[in-house]
């Protein structure tokens, strides 16, 4: 698949603001490392609320025809891209409110503090696990068409958010004692789950170019293409990563994304040392969502050439 | 009524004139255009509904060169139209017709994506999703001969290994077509239910492309090389 910046830029942004959202409900109302003061929560959801809004002016770049994403909004029942285009917008006005809430002073004690908590606590996971399941719906994508999809969706975000988290702390002067262990918690969860999605995507397994040809009984090749230079299809599908590069862009993702924050998280000791950690681990990610689409093969494929998918 | 096609592989001999005409007669059609992108550079491209690609078949001596179309499939269970965000995309209840509203598609590729087929493409100057109709602008048109009611790839194909009709009603000609012939759908296994379905070559005596070395063939070999003298 073609990796489009657009899309890389907001699924991982985007993720990681929703991620941010839900760390930090479960940091004040399980009171970790004694929670934030009401300035600070508004602040830190601020810093999610940016990284949201950026990823999804983002994704409108990878449309064709954004005059009528207002549109996209419709079909819910049935489109998880719909479904996660309702969810993200429905959780502006919910996190606003909740927001107003902490700004007149109404912490945790309130009800309509503690319910809006967990319509955004809601939201801002089933928003990442919609993005997740955008892609594992896919049946013609059989690297995607696997429940690791959005559990890694889900784990990455709240991963970069739990980072983001622990560097905010650090610039309001904040302890993290405990939030380190659910750093690293966070961190091996994701890092586990990754590495089963690459042993995962190693091996077709998807339709041959028997049964899309439907000839089962004997070999079959790609004779001529039928096209002189690039098509839509070749050019959407037909992106393909030298074995090698792969190979090295997955050591990148293990290095940046998990072992160097894993390493040196629990040694940091000040806002800078952090921010460059959840940096670091933001570039693994990124690395990651480009790999994420560059290694997916798309059953179109087996009409251009390849064998299996 | 569940209108679609039945591509003859027996027959089709890779003249791509279904997708010439298909293009003349769409450009024009309900989602024309069909634009094309540096028609006269030395790598045109552009939007098709129809594609013909080449495929050998078994290994030599005893292969086989197979053309194969391919448009919408207008698929039963088609997914394209369950991932479509705005609603663009729609199958009709009337005739299983799958089609794009190109005043509510965003271009947002994801149908592109669903679709196993390669049948849709991004129209990058319109910025819509353009797929093909099977010709409904033609095939209800009552200003048309009643044997002009059908896709213009039909009506084009010289070879006639394209057929239209009903799949619904069991005694139409593709519905025959499809139980003489044995005909199939292209990768069934993913379950979208494809409408459109494909007939095998026959099965006939098979004639390996290497000659024996026989009294005959070495009388055939001499006059051939006595002529090219």
């Amino acid at each position: 698949m073609h990796p489009a910046l657009s899309v890389i830029f907001f699924t991982v942004m985007s993720g990681s603001g929703y991620g941010l959202m839900t760390l930090l409900i479960i940091s004040i109302v399980f009171d970790v490392d004694g929670g934030m003061s009401h300035q600070q929560v508004i602040v830190t959801s601020l810093v999610a609320l940016g990284l949201i809004t950026a990823g999804l002016l983002s994704s409108s770049f990878h449309l064709a025809n954004p005059k009528n994403a207002w549109r996209s909004m419709s079909r819910f029942r049935t489109s998880w891209l719909s479904r996660e285009a309702v969810l993200a917008i429905t959780f502006y006005p919910f996190t606003f409110l909740w927001l107003l809430q902490w700004y007149l002073g109404h912490g945790l004690e309130n009800r309509w503090t503690l319910l809006l908590t967990v319509l955004v606590f809601m939201g801002s996971v089933m928003v990442n696990f919609a993005t997740g399941m955008l892609y594992a719906t896919l049946k013609t994508i059989p690297q995607w068409n696997t429940s690791l999809t959005p559990a890694n969706f889900m784990m990455l975000g709240m991963m970069l958010g739990s980072l983001l988290l622990t560097t905010l702390r650090f610039y309001f002067g904040l302890p993290v004692e405990q939030l380190l262990i659910i750093d690293l918690g966070f961190l091996a969860t994701a890092g586990t789950l990754k590495l089963m999605y690459f042993f995962w995507v190693g091996k077709p397994h998807g339709p041959s170019i028997n049964t899309a040809t439907m000839f089962t009984r004997a070999t079959v090749r790609l004779f001529d293409v039928g096209h002189t230079s690039g098509t839509f299809l070749t050019d959407e599908f037909g992106y393909q990563v030298a074995r090698f590069r792969i190979m090295l862009l997955r050591y990148a993702v293990y290095l940046f994304a998990f072992i160097i924050p894993a390493l040196f998280l629990p040694m940091s000791m000040s806002f800078e040392s952090a921010l460059t950690l959840t940096l670091t681990a933001f570039l693994g990610v990124l690395i990651e969502r480009w790999l994420f689409f560059a290694e997916a093969r798309h059953v179109v494929t087996l009409y251009h050439g390849n064998q299996r998918v | 009524m569940r209108l679609g096609l039945v591509i003859d592989l027996d027959v089709c001999v890779g003249c791509n004139a279904c997708a010439v005409s298909c293009k003349q007669w769409n450009t024009s059609g309900t989602t024309g255009p069909l634009t094309d992108y540096a028609p006269y550079s030395k790598d045109p491209s552009g939007v098709w509904f129809n594609r013909i690609r080449n495929f050998e078949i078994g290994d030599y001596p005893n292969n086989k060169t197979v053309h194969f179309p391919m448009s919408c499939m207008h698929c039963e269970d088609a997914a394209c139209v369950t991932v479509c965000p705005t609603g663009a995309s729609y199958k009709r209840k009337e005739d299983g017709i799958v089609l794009v509203d190109q005043d509510k598609c965003m271009g947002c590729n994801y149908c592109s994506w669903a679709c196993p087929y390669g049948a849709r493409e991004l129209d990058r100057e319109d910025g819509t999703m353009k797929k093909c109709t099977l010709c409904i602008d033609r095939i209800y048109d009552k200003n048309l001969a009643p044997e002009d009611r059908q896709p213009t790839c039909v009506i084009t194909c010289p070879a006639h290994a394209r057929h239209f009709g009903d799949f619904d009603d069991p005694n139409s000609n593709v519905n025959k077509l499809v139980r003489e012939r044995g005909g199939n759908a292209l990768m069934p296994e993913l379950g979208y239910r494809p409408t459109n379905m494909y007939l095998p070559p026959r099965a006939v005596k098979q004639e390996p492309t290497v000659q024996k070395d026989s009294i005959i063939s070495k009388v055939k070999d001499w006059v051939n090389r006595s002529i090219a003298r």
